[in-house]
């Protein structure tokens, strides 16, 4: 998947997670807990929908790269 | 023959909009089916059924306004099922509690922790209906509410949300889709199940009468939670994100354990007495986005296991959130558990929900200087909060019960 591949995905999980939210005006470098008010449960509910779309193991301990979505884009196209 | 009345789902409902029945005379009913959506100033529940038996009669219309306690549906023994008694629907909460061997919804099945864990394996013992039943497609509140407008049938939509559930936004698209990318685009903030205004007016009833009424007490303990983080830390590892386990499913078993202990902070203060809840079900308060919070129940968390515990909650959160809460999870939580999360404050101080006895509330966890064996060390720690109804406890039994709570969070094998 391509850097903006993954960003597509990533807002289009966010979106069904943060319905009332519009991911598309985050900045890259925003945090997204932050900016749309993700709590611990939503956090989880957003890797296991990369895990489960991307297949790629993500480890609890990587979760902190995970927080923008700059990060997310790096992380998932390594 | 008996009745199935409009359920209480808080102390302060006096009548509830049928949305929706699922239902029609014939139908097939099994304990845990839902029949109907319901629409309160809380936003739109699930109404389940306590008994089996065949639907003989619906009395109330789809739209009409039913006040709680009035009769929603007529139900017969069916042919197989063994005759039971009067029907015990939660006209009011006492009765939901008073009936709860009825009213609870049995634990995850161990195979609903295998293959992908996913929540909706919990959903699922809602059972089928017969044919034309819709009740397994999910659809929010929100979804429903922008499909009819748009006259489009959100059932037939194929679901992006959380467990496939079909939301504002699927709606949205199969609009688009239908006329075409000239269609005015829906607005960006869609509305959720709750009405903010009439939710701020639940919120304010509930937590004025407690404050009126409830003279509370107010005790804390820190918590050093560096056991309990280890040994989720390396639960966790070994895990697919949808196996893994958050701290709040430690808070949330812990607390139901020293409840069993303190059993007097787990029940009702009604008609100038203390009644003991039926069970530890324990109503576990989810903010929504949109402003407000509700709190609906885990039932029986002292017999959930941890794995358990974290599906049923899930569950429980993205249905609050998304709509589609039951009306047996509004009636009878006998307890509140509040965790602010990582990026809450330090430690809340709740009001009590009435007519609860006992709240407790969990602060972010944070790493801060602790002694122990004479030495300082960094270690994560968080503050747990009792408020508790000094007409129904003492002091000296809050202070038991933050006791266990703190001596369990430091077994977490034991939970």
């Amino acid at each position: 998947m391509t850097k903006a591949e993954i960003r597509q995905l990533a807002l289009d999980i966010l979106s069904s997670i943060a319905p009332e939210t519009d991911p598309s005006a985050l900045a890259g470098h925003e945090d997204i807990r932050e900016a749309l008010d993700i709590d611990s449960m939503d956090f989880l509910n957003f890797v296991i929908a990369l895990h489960q779309r991307t297949e790629i193991e993500i480890p609890e301990a990587d979760y902190p790269k995970l927080f923008t979505l700059n990060g997310v884009a790096a992380y998932l196209s390594q | 023959m008996s009745d199935f009345l409009m359920p209480s789902l808080g102390a302060d409902m006096e009548r509830g909009k049928l949305v929706e029945w699922l239902v029609k005379p014939g139908s097939k009913v099994r304990k845990g089916d839902v029949i109907a959506i319901v629409e309160t100033h809380k936003g739109a529940f699930e109404v389940d059924i306590f008994q089996e038996g065949v639907i003989a009669d619906l009395c109330a219309v789809e739209g009409q306004e039913v006040p709680v306690g009035a009769v929603l549906a007529r139900l017969a023994p069916s042919d197989k099922a063994p005759a039971l008694g009067t029907l015990r629907a939660p006209a009011n909460p006492v009765a939901a509690e008073k009936a709860p061997e009825v009213a609870l919804a049995a634990p995850p099945s161990p195979e609903a922790l295998s293959a992908s864990g996913k929540p909706a394996k919990v959903a699922q013992k809602v059972s089928p209906m017969g044919p034309g039943s819709r009740a397994h497609a999910k659809v929010t509140p929100a979804a429903r509410r922008r499909a009819a407008e748009l006259g489009i049938d959100p059932y037939t939509l194929k679901g992006t949300g959380i467990d496939d559930s079909v939301t504002f936004a699927d709606v949205e698209r199969a609009s688009a889709s239908h006329v075409g990318p000239e269609a005015p685009a829906g607005p960006t903030r869609p509305g959720r199940g709750f009405d903010p205004l009439q939710m701020r007016q639940a919120i304010a009833a509930a937590m004025s009468r407690s404050k009126r009424e409830i003279p509370h007490y107010y005790l804390t303990t820190t918590i050093d939670m560096g056991p309990s983080l280890s040994w989720l830390e390396t639960f966790n590892t070994e895990r697919l994100p949808d196996q893994r386990l958050l701290p709040a499913t430690l808070f949330l078993k812990a607390t139901a354990l020293a409840l069993r202990e303190v059993p007097q902070l787990n029940g009702f203060w009604e008609n100038g007495r203390f009644r003991p809840g039926s069970g530890i079900h324990i109503g576990w308060a989810v903010s929504l986005r949109g402003g407000g919070l509700i709190a609906p129940a885990v039932h029986d968390v002292d017999t959930m296991t941890l794995p358990e515990l974290m599906i049923a909650l899930r569950d429980l959160v993205a249905r609050a959130r998304g709509g589609g809460l039951r009306s047996s999870e509004m009636t009878n939580p006998s307890f509140t558990v509040t965790s602010l999360g990582e990026r809450g404050a330090d430690c809340v101080i709740g009001v009590i929900y009435p007519p609860q006895v006992a709240t407790l509330g969990f602060g972010r966890i944070s790493v801060r200087p602790w002694v122990t064996g004479g030495k300082v060390t960094a270690r994560p720690i968080v503050v747990s909060s009792l408020s508790a109804d000094h007409r129904a406890s003492d002091g000296h039994a809050g202070g038991l019960f933050l006791a266990a709570v703190d001596r369990l969070l430091q077994e977490p094998l034991k939970l």
